[in-house]
């Protein structure tokens, strides 16, 4: 839940996003049901939920664009600032707590040089902690992107950067 | 005896052939072509099931609730918004044996008339959410979803609703909302769901375990069910044992296995081999025990009368080198975080906590702060529209009353007591006994 940054991008959804959204919006009872999935492809879109992304939301949608930017600020997971190309979002939750997981932020946090919520100037990370991911069993753990990552330790972490690294430039 | 964890080491039972190979969804096509409604709802109350994602309701009781009118369009909403702290057992239910799920909500479904349901999968749960996503793809294709399923009249939809990260809506009524389109806060209560749910149409919300145990007692019958577990508490339960244990992990065992069952004989024991401080038997929402109700049985009943909750049998272990304050300050911090906004005492409350807390750990505390944070806690509990409120002050209350002394050496000792990351550490760390 933060400030929604008035920043004007000019680039307007694609076709494809906008076939996505309507066939979304022709598979619930309602049509202000899709506006959660809608909201998730502005972002794959556009990396974040831009001005211009959450208008048009509003517009196929026909709610208010208020309406959609209480729903988009209410939630973790979207984007109301650009975000590096990872995501690193380590669980800070008791169960992981217990098992290290702040040394693994401290670790990120030196390794890469910049404070939980900030991006490398590579463009590359984003550091950030999140409550509970529901993989207690396996702390510590971090998501990034679809994965998940468990059992953590400062020498995993390390192959993971350096793998994502890899990936990046290949 | 396993029940959702039955198949659980069977290769490849996510996908349908292997899972009817198992027997999967003969249960379904039973309650589709020879039984009536109201007998599989009567099955399921006989079976004495409860809910599993935390409040225990008898699950054939929320069934019967809903409205016979053949007119009236019904939901089901599958709640798979897991997020309790602690809690993972509904993540492997659904990685492991999405059919089981799907089964279920099908059934359900059909005892209530419901032509369309939702999963609701939090947002994180990515992979979740594919292999749901596959499984459904294959039980329409297989016609046992969709229009006329097993050649009757019954449509079943079920379609997967995303979160996208709000602890907030794994209550019911802010999922409703969530999945409404609207800011998931909790809506006020009644008309309760089971009259006006989602689009204000009667709505059956269940957690992924609850109907993951359906198809089972439709196929082995209700005293088969009640043959294990307790009289008030029948079945099993997966308790999800994580924190200081040498063997973290989902345990499916019988309702009213004790605590020392669960930690030692299941889990391995204390973490290196050290001494048990605490622990959360049901997720960070509910009051902390200690040693001397190791004994207790982990049931509904047993449990609260205990002094604490099953709630979502997420069962946190912390070792004797925990400094109580801190864990309670990342449990005050993350509902400090999740607090939708919209109830005063929870809103404010939770903040002023996490400050006090705060204070006390780094040694600005006063002595007046412990019983402020009761007061605050008090205050909170039971006047917010729903149950985070009372959760935050969960941890608050029950710290205070098995450790306030420890609390109190850290007002006088004008800091944690304890050295370094004692409690805290990386497992590879070693524990670092007194630092």
């Amino acid at each position: 839940m933060g400030v929604i940054f008035l920043k004007r991008t000019g680039v307007m959804l694609s076709e494809q996003a906008r076939t996505k959204i309507i066939e979304s919006r022709d598979s619930y009872p309602d049509r202000r049901s899709a506006v959660m999935p809608a909201l998730y492809v502005v972002q794959e879109e556009d990396g974040r939920l831009t001005d211009e992304g959450m208008g048009e939301v509003a517009k196929l949608l026909e709610m208010p664009y208020s309406d959609v930017v209480g729903v988009a600020t209410f939630y973790s997971m979207y984007f109301e600032r650009p975000v590096g190309r990872y995501v690193l979002d380590v669980c800070k939750t008791l169960s992981c707590a217990l098992l290290g997981a702040e040394s693994l932020v401290e670790h990120l946090s030196r390794k890469l040089g910049i404070k939980v919520g900030e991006t490398t100037p590579d463009g590359l990370f984003t550091l950030r902690t999140v409550e509970c991911l529901g993989a207690c069993g396996k702390a510590p753990v971090m998501m990034v992107g679809d994965t998940y990552y468990e059992d953590l330790t400062p020498e995993k972490l390390d192959g993971i950067i350096e793998s994502l690294r890899r990936e990046a430039q290949g | 005896m396993q029940i959702v964890f039955k198949h659980i080491d069977v290769p490849d039972i996510d996908q349908i052939d292997v899972y009817l190979r198992e027997g999967g969804y003969k249960a379904l096509e039973r309650t589709v072509k020879d039984m009536h409604p109201e007998e599989i709802i009567d099955v399921v109350s006989k079976s004495g099931l409860r809910g599993r994602g935390g409040a225990g309701f008898p699950t054939g009781k929320k069934w019967a609730f809903i409205p016979k009118d053949p007119s009236l369009a019904k939901y089901l909403c599958c709640n798979a918004d897991e997020s309790e702290p602690g809690t993972f057992k509904d993540r492997e239910l659904m990685l492991r044996n999405p059919h089981q799920l799907i089964e279920g909500m099908a059934i359900c479904c059909r005892a209530i008339g419901a032509k369309r349901a939702f999963i609701y999968v939090r947002g994180e749960f990515t992979q979740p959410i594919k292999t749901l996503n596959k499984a459904l793809s294959e039980a329409y294709a297989k016609g046992f979803l969709g229009h006329g399923i097993f050649e009757s009249d019954t449509d079943i939809d079920i379609q997967i609703h995303r979160g996208a990260g709000a602890y907030i809506c794994g209550e019911e009524s802010a999922l409703l909302n969530s999945l409404a389109g609207v800011r998931g806060e909790p809506r006020f209560r009644p008309p309760f769901p089971a009259i006006k749910g989602i689009y204000d149409s009667p709505t059956v919300i269940n957690n992924v375990e609850t109907l993951a145990n359906v198809p089972h007692i439709i196929n082995n019958g209700p005293d088969w069910f009640r043959s294990v577990g307790t009289e008030k508490s029948p079945g099993t339960k997966v308790f999800c044992v994580s924190g200081h244990v040498n063997r973290p992990g989902n345990y499916e065992l019988p309702m009213g296995v004790t605590a020392r069952a669960l930690i030692f004989e299941h889990a391995g024991g204390v973490l290196d081999g050290k001494n048990l401080k605490a622990f959360i038997p049901g997720g960070s929402s509910v009051p902390m025990l200690t040693e001397e109700s190791l004994d207790v049985a982990l049931d509904f009943e047993a449990l609260m009368a205990a002094g604490s909750m099953l709630g979502s049998a997420g069962f946190m272990v912390l070792n004797e080198d925990t400094c109580i304050v801190r864990a309670t300050l990342n449990m005050a911090r993350f509902y400090g975080h999740e607090s939708c906004g919209k109830c005063t005492p929870c809103r404010e409350g939770t903040g002023w906590m996490v400050d006090m807390l705060e204070s006390i750990e780094d040694g600005a505390g006063k002595i007046g702060y412990i019983d402020r944070l009761v007061d605050v806690a008090n205050s909170i509990n039971g006047r917010s529209f729903c149950g985070l409120g009372d959760a935050s002050a969960a941890p608050i209350l029950s710290s205070i009353k098995h450790f306030r002394e420890e609390y109190e050496t850290h007002v006088r000792e004008r800091g944690c007591p304890f050295k370094g990351d004692a409690g805290f550490a990386l497992r590879e760390a070693g524990g670092g006994a007194g630092g």
